[in-house]
């Protein structure tokens, strides 16, 4: 479980994230939602200790993300960014080999190649596992970027925007990987998408943020009616019901 | 999927062998090229020159690519951010505060240790702090560093003009070394300190292509960021320390060498890039010094024929990151 408890961030004298608390249970998809500049990407970056919070406290099976040794969290929870620096000689399969470094320090054992060669087919890149990073789209580049957050083989996923760039084949193969990872191999996952459709179809549970705080939390039945998402976005949303999912018409 | 890295790890390989192949022709023409008359007299004056170049192409290039990850900008080099200036500062400082002769006194080799002491502590404190703070705006560290730089030169000027003469004498025979008049007196303790370096870079270089990936990557599968890229600037300044003692400050041969090396190789790992850039720096030193001194017989000094091209390579690939 990781547990997040009154965490606050200031950034440049402006307080980006305001005393939020929040619990991610185990075995669960949680889908952060929210309008630009909420603070999803900080949310997401203070658990994982990119950065150091102005108060509050993360931990992640009992264990204190800010204090823990980097290497120790990072056998617990594996976080892809919105944006990565691309290192264009690195070939796919080199960079998905980096997710492995926690455990083998770089050192790569059978099982260490066993795992990166399920993570470059979960994310549907391993025919390009010989190619260099500047000869990837878009697309390519971030699946090469989600399979080694999936290499690292942690119980806990955190994953921003890692539909950005991703055609619907590929969204939705993506999404089914996902949905797996956590119905058959037990993982927590925590993902931001701008998409209130794939949040409310594919997610246990919907995380709402605007202007630094949590303002709306639960099932997606409980999230997506169209007063929640007027609050959360400020924008009116027509709302469907589709084959039991909750599906919404953005554009009026 | 093995079967894709290992002919990479193979041809990079095959690419640093003939990079040492190469060194190795350009040691034995500068050994023998025009050599008359006693041989042993040759070999042993031309041997300690070779040495000390060997020592400074080695030392320009690894700590360039150090520095180069560490920022992770590939048009930086420790002289421009003013480490090998700050290393001439802090040289003319001892001698404001203590005395030429005061410091003369002093066996030159634990001169120089001190003079590496001094610069881990300076570059230590600033350098981590100004890197942390300017993350990723390469134009804001670019003009730190130049600023820093004029700082220490300026310093180092004002500090020398209030010299008087005989003082100032003595510290223009310790700092201002050149290629062509290498201080042979250093050679063992800066070869002592290289060598000392070598194997703690070579052990930090899988934990330097993790570095290069970013902090946020690099911090997310667990690297001890901070610690690994202090360590990795003061494995820098020490390299810088080698080269400055020996030489003086050269400018923009890091910059040529390092992207050449990245270039040839199309590898992101150090294990292939930094060894690839020492054979190149340490080929264009003695290519360079062979062809200047026996075969076009000029006396231009090597030093600024490689800022030349050096400067040049150097504009050509800002004027292209400009444009990317
Ligand atoms: N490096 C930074 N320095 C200063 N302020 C920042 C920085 N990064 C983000 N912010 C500010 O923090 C706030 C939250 O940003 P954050 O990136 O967490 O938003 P987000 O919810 O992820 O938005 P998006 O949907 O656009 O990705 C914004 O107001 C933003 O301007
Ligand atoms: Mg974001």
């Amino acid at each position: 479980m990781i547990e997040i408890e009154g965490l606050s961030m200031d950034r440049d004298g402006v307080r980006v994230l305001d005393d939020v608390s929040l619990q991610i249970p185990d075995r669960s998809l949680t889908m952060l939602i929210g309008p630009n500049g909420a603070g999803k990407s900080t949310l997401l970056g203070l658990i994982a200790r990119l950065l150091r919070p102005s108060a509050g406290h993360v931990r992640v099976d009992g264990l204190d993300v800010f204090r823990a040794a980097s290497d120790a969290v990072a056998r617990k929870l594996a976080i892809l960014r919105q944006e990565n620096h691309i290192l264009p000689q690195l070939t796919v399969e080199e960079l998905v080999g980096f997710g492995r470094y926690p455990h083998s320090r770089g050192r790569l054992a059978a099982e260490d190649r066993r795992q990166i060669a399920d993570a470059l087919h979960r994310a549907n890149i391993a025919a390009l596992a010989g190619r260099r990073l500047f000869e990837l789209s878009g697309g390519q580049r971030q699946r090469a970027f989600l399979a080694m957050v999936l290499a690292q083989d942690t119980p806990y996923l955190l994953l921003d925007e890692p539909l950005n760039n991703l055609d619907p084949r590929q969204a939705i193969s993506m999404m089914q990987v996902l949905r797996r990872a956590v119905t058959d191999l037990g993982k927590s996952i925590v993902m931001v998408v701008h998409d209130v459709n794939c949040a409310s179809f594919y997610g246990d549970r919907i995380v709402a943020m605007n202007a630094g705080r949590l303002v709306a939390m639960g099932s997606p039945k409980d999230i997506v009616v169209p007063s929640t998402l007027r609050m959360i976005y400020g924008v009116d949303m027509s709302v469907h019901e589709v084959g039991g999912a909750r599906i919404v018409q953005p554009f009026s | 999927m093995c079967a894709l890295v290992e002919p990479r790890a193979l041809r990079a390989g095959g690419r640093l062998l003939a990079l040492a192949f190469v060194a190795v022709l350009a040691g034995v023409a500068f050994l023998t090229v025009g050599a008359k008359g006693d041989w042993g007299f040759v070999l042993s004056l031309r041997g300690g020159k070779l040495a000390g170049m060997v020592l400074v192409g080695v030392a320009i290039a690894v700590s360039t690519v150090l520095f180069q990850t560490v920022t992770r900008n590939r048009l930086l080099t420790p002289s421009v951010m003013g480490f090998d200036a700050l290393y001439v500062a802090l040289q003319t400082a001892i001698v404001f505060a203590f005395g030429a002769h005061g410091l003369a006194g002093i066996d030159p080799q634990l001169r120089f240790l001190l003079h590496v002491l001094l610069m881990l502590v300076v570059t230590g404190a600033l350098f981590h702090g100004l890197i942390a703070r300017t993350r990723g705006d390469l134009h804001l560290l670019l003009l730190s560093g130049v600023v820093f730089g004029l700082f220490c030169r300026s310093l180092t000027g004002f500090m020398q003009r209030v010299l008087d003469p005989n003082e100032f004498a003595v510290l223009q025979g310790l700092v201002f070394a050149r290629f062509n008049t290498i201080e042979v007196t250093l050679l063992p303790v800066a070869g002592a300190a290289l060598l000392a370096v070598l194997p703690l870079v070579w052990r930090l270089a899988p934990a330097l292509d993790v570095l290069a990936l970013g902090r946020d990557v690099a911090i997310g599968v667990g690297l001890d960021h901070d610690r690994i890229q202090r360590r990795t600037v003061a494995l820098a300044a020490i390299l810088v320390c080698v080269s400055t003692a020996l030489v003086g400050p050269v400018l923009f041969l890091g910059i040529l060498v390092s992207n050449l090396a990245y270039r040839l190789l199309a590898s992101e790992r150090h294990r292939d890039t930094l060894p690839a850039a020492a054979l190149i720096a340490v080929t264009v030193l003695i290519g360079g010094q062979t062809l200047m001194e026996r075969v076009v017989g000029l006396d231009i000094p090597l030093g600024v024929v490689i800022d030349f091209v050096g400067g040049g390579v150097f504009l050509l690939l800002l004027m292209r990151s400009q444009r990317e």
